[in-house]
């Protein structure tokens, strides 16, 4: 098996996807000459030619919103975002028009929308963004945020198979620093179903994105102090296995939950709503949320690492909720 | 098929002289283009050192409309800036030591390390700070436009946006408006031929962007935003015509991106011989040239402008530098206003 970084292993998973599937084509900025802001598309426009591969105008409403009509004509379009964080410019294109679609017309809209999200490099308050639960409030639209290169290529291929809009969020700070093994031919990973990162008995710890490696870090350090953490990674958040969630719960009876956008209103506070609603007695301990504060991203790097949740804040909130 | 006027070279002292600038002025206006460029210079210095965090851009190429059309502003009017657009701080007197300390980071930046690089402006100066998402700042210039219309006031708002950000809605919406109420808004656009790595074929299909102009009922022109006094001359009339309620105008002003997007970027994809060409239309060293042959500008001046420059840039770097970082202490403050009073709020 070979090994990839994240970026590599998107990069492969869209170029089979496009080898086995005609109806598969790229539209973004600057995806073709340049290869994408982030390289993940080099070498597309040489091998599939500029009608599979099209450069947009700056206009994220243009490459959703057409993204959308061609779907609806039986092709399937994975479009790329330059950042996440421009995805507020196709908002209402995503939200009026794709999501609600089939519900009314009852015409699928198999698109898969790329977004570079998080932060963790200065990118600033409009670069860095990881506007993931946003999306999960609205029917219609299926949201994707793996951690693995294993899972970044095989949910892109579950996406483009989905007949649903799939927002499929991309770590930029794992591109390049998490390489792992990754299978040749095509496969896929379902939506809906967590992964088991790390096993554990004492808190269940659950997760998305790149704070599966901070939640490991910090599962790591509590090891030494005898304390055995378990990890769900999510990898998709709508749909999201609930089940998994509170099954790891009956186990350990304890739930704290980490994301890297911020509190209020976040994806976490879902969770945290239904694991109450089913399983309150099943917990030793009130649950606990460490996420991001409700401000901006700021751009300065003390700024930025008191935003973004750190391995020492986890795991003194798992700490907390085993000495409970 | 082009619409736009198409603007002449301006050549002899005489006809800049009836623009009211006299030889002060000019040397103004030449000092203001090197610090922008000696600015944005000690950036990439110090982002290669790894002093400042992120990413780095600089307007290369583009300081003859930046400074050009900001000298033509008066200090009451306002606007909206981008990231080629250092020189509408330096010219409207951002101090640099502020400049290299958001670029830093830094709690003296403008922006007090909360946003960086470009991301600036000082409301003091009726400037707003700009946001990444492009052209998003357009309507807003509109706004400011709108509100100078609701008071009465003699003030105008300038818009400025690129080739690339032409393309989203936010534009049309924005000159749309303006158009149907005649605001005082000038809309200038730097095409500085790229966007990103995205050619002009890519982003638009008419001869000129400001051919659109006809399509919002005002005026369009284009510029070669390489020659400062012809960028002036522009700035000053559509500034002065929608002070006395003519309306909005757009000026493209045709110019380059003298490097690549940003600091990672090589522009592999850009024909070297363009950077070459290009390379002979540097906007300051035409400018020089210019005042050289008619304004009497000797080596001996132009090397005390030069030091002066350098001297004044060596003490910001050294201010920037001595700014302390932000304290993470402050983070979550300030996310909400605790006070109605607005910034330009004159009554308040
Ligand atoms: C809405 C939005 N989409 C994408 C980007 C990413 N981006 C930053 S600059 C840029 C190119 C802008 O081109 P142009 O408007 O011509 O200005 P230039 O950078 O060439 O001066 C792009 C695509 C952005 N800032 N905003």
């Amino acid at each position: 098996m070979p090994e990839m970084t994240y970026l590599q292993a998107i990069s492969d998973g869209l170029r089979q996807e496009m080898r086995r599937d005609e109806r598969v084509f790229v539209i973004g900025e600057d995806v073709g000459v340049y290869g994408g802001a982030f390289k993940v598309t080099v070498g597309f426009l040489e091998e599939f030619g500029p009608w599979r591969v099209i450069d947009a105008p700056l206009s994220e409403i243009a490459i959703a919103g057409s993204a959308t009509g061609a779907a609806l004509m039986g092709l399937r379009p994975v479009a790329e975002l330059q950042f996440a964080d421009f995805v507020s410019c196709a908002w209402d294109h995503l939200v009026t028009v794709a999501a609600k679609q089939y519900y009314r017309a009852g015409t699928p809209v198999p698109l898969v929308l790329r977004l570079p999200s998080g932060g963790g490099f200065s990118g600033g308050p409009f670069h860095s963004q990881s506007p993931e639960s946003s999306f999960t409030h609205v029917p219609g639209l299926k949201v994707v945020c793996p951690a693995t290169p294993r899972d970044a290529k095989g949910l892109l291929a579950t996406a483009v198979e989905d007949p649903n809009p799939v927002l499929y969020f991309e770590h930029k700070h794992l591109y390049r620093r998490i390489k792992a093994d990754v299978p040749e031919g095509r496969y896929t990973v379902p939506f809906g179903k967590a992964r088991v990162h790390r096993a554990g008995d004492d808190v269940t710890l659950v997760t998305w994105g790149a704070m599966v490696y901070t939640a490991a870090e910090a599962a790591d350090e509590l090891r030494g102090e005898g304390i055995s953490v378990e990890i769900l990674d999510l990898r998709t958040l709508q749909p999201w296995d609930k089940q998994a969630v509170l099954e790891s719960v009956a186990k350990t009876s304890k739930l704290l939950i980490l994301h890297e956008d911020t509190r209020t209103s976040g994806f976490g506070a879902e969770i945290a709503a239904q694991v109450a609603e089913e399983a309150f007695e099943n917990l030793d301990a009130p649950i606990k949320r460490v996420a991001a504060p409700d401000t901006p991203i700021p751009f300065s790097p003390p700024l930025e690492k008191a935003f973004i949740p750190q391995v020492a804040d986890v795991a003194s909130a798992l700490r907390e909720l085993v000495a409970y | 098929m082009a619409i736009a006027r198409d603007t002449e070279p301006l050549g002899s002292s005489l006809e800049i002289g009836q623009l009211g600038l006299g030889r002060a002025e000019l040397l103004g206006m030449y000092r203001n283009m090197m610090i922008t460029r000696g600015i944005e210079e000690r950036g990439h210095i110090l982002y290669k050192q790894g002093k400042i965090p992120g990413s780095f851009y600089t307007g290369r190429g583009n300081e003859a409309a930046s400074v050009g059309v900001a000298t033509a502003m008066r200090p009451e009017d306002g606007g909206t800036p981008l990231h080629r657009d250092m020189g509408v701080h330096v010219t409207r007197g951002v101090e640099a030591w502020r400049i290299l300390a958001q670029y830093m980071g830094r709690a003296d930046g403008p922006a007090r390390g909360r946003d960086g690089n470009v991301h600036l402006a000082l409301i003091e100066q009726n400037l707003i700070s700009m946001v990444s998402h492009l052209p998003a700042m357009m309507p807003v210039a509109v706004g400011l436009g709108l509100a100078f219309r609701i008071r009465g006031e003699p003030r105008v708002s300038v818009c400025w946006y690129g080739d690339g950000a032409a393309a989203r809605g936010d534009a049309h919406e924005a000159m749309n408006f303006a158009g149907v109420r005649r605001l005082p808004v000038v809309f200038v656009c730097d095409n500085n031929q790229y966007a990103y790595s995205t050619p002009p074929q890519f982003e638009y299909a008419c001869a000129n962007l400001a051919d659109r102009a006809a399509g919002y009922g005002f005026e369009g022109i284009v510029v070669d935003g390489t020659d400062i006094l012809a960028v002036y001359e522009q700035a000053q009339r559509a500034i002065e015509k929608a002070r006395e309620g003519g309306g909005p105008t757009l000026i493209e002003c045709v110019t380059f991106r003298m490097e690549g997007h940003a600091v990672h970027d090589d522009a592999f994809y850009v024909p070297s011989e363009l950077f070459q060409e290009w390379a002979k239309r540097d906007p300051i060293g035409r400018f020089g040239l210019w005042l050289s042959e008619h304004a009497q500008l000797g080596e001996a001046e132009q090397g005390e402008i030069e030091n002066e420059v350098k001297a004044l840039l060596g003490e910001a770097q050294r201010r920037a530098e001595a700014s302390p970082m932000p304290d993470p202490a402050e983070l979550e403050q300030g996310v909400y206003a605790e006070s109605t009073e607005a910034p330009g709020d004159t009554d308040a």
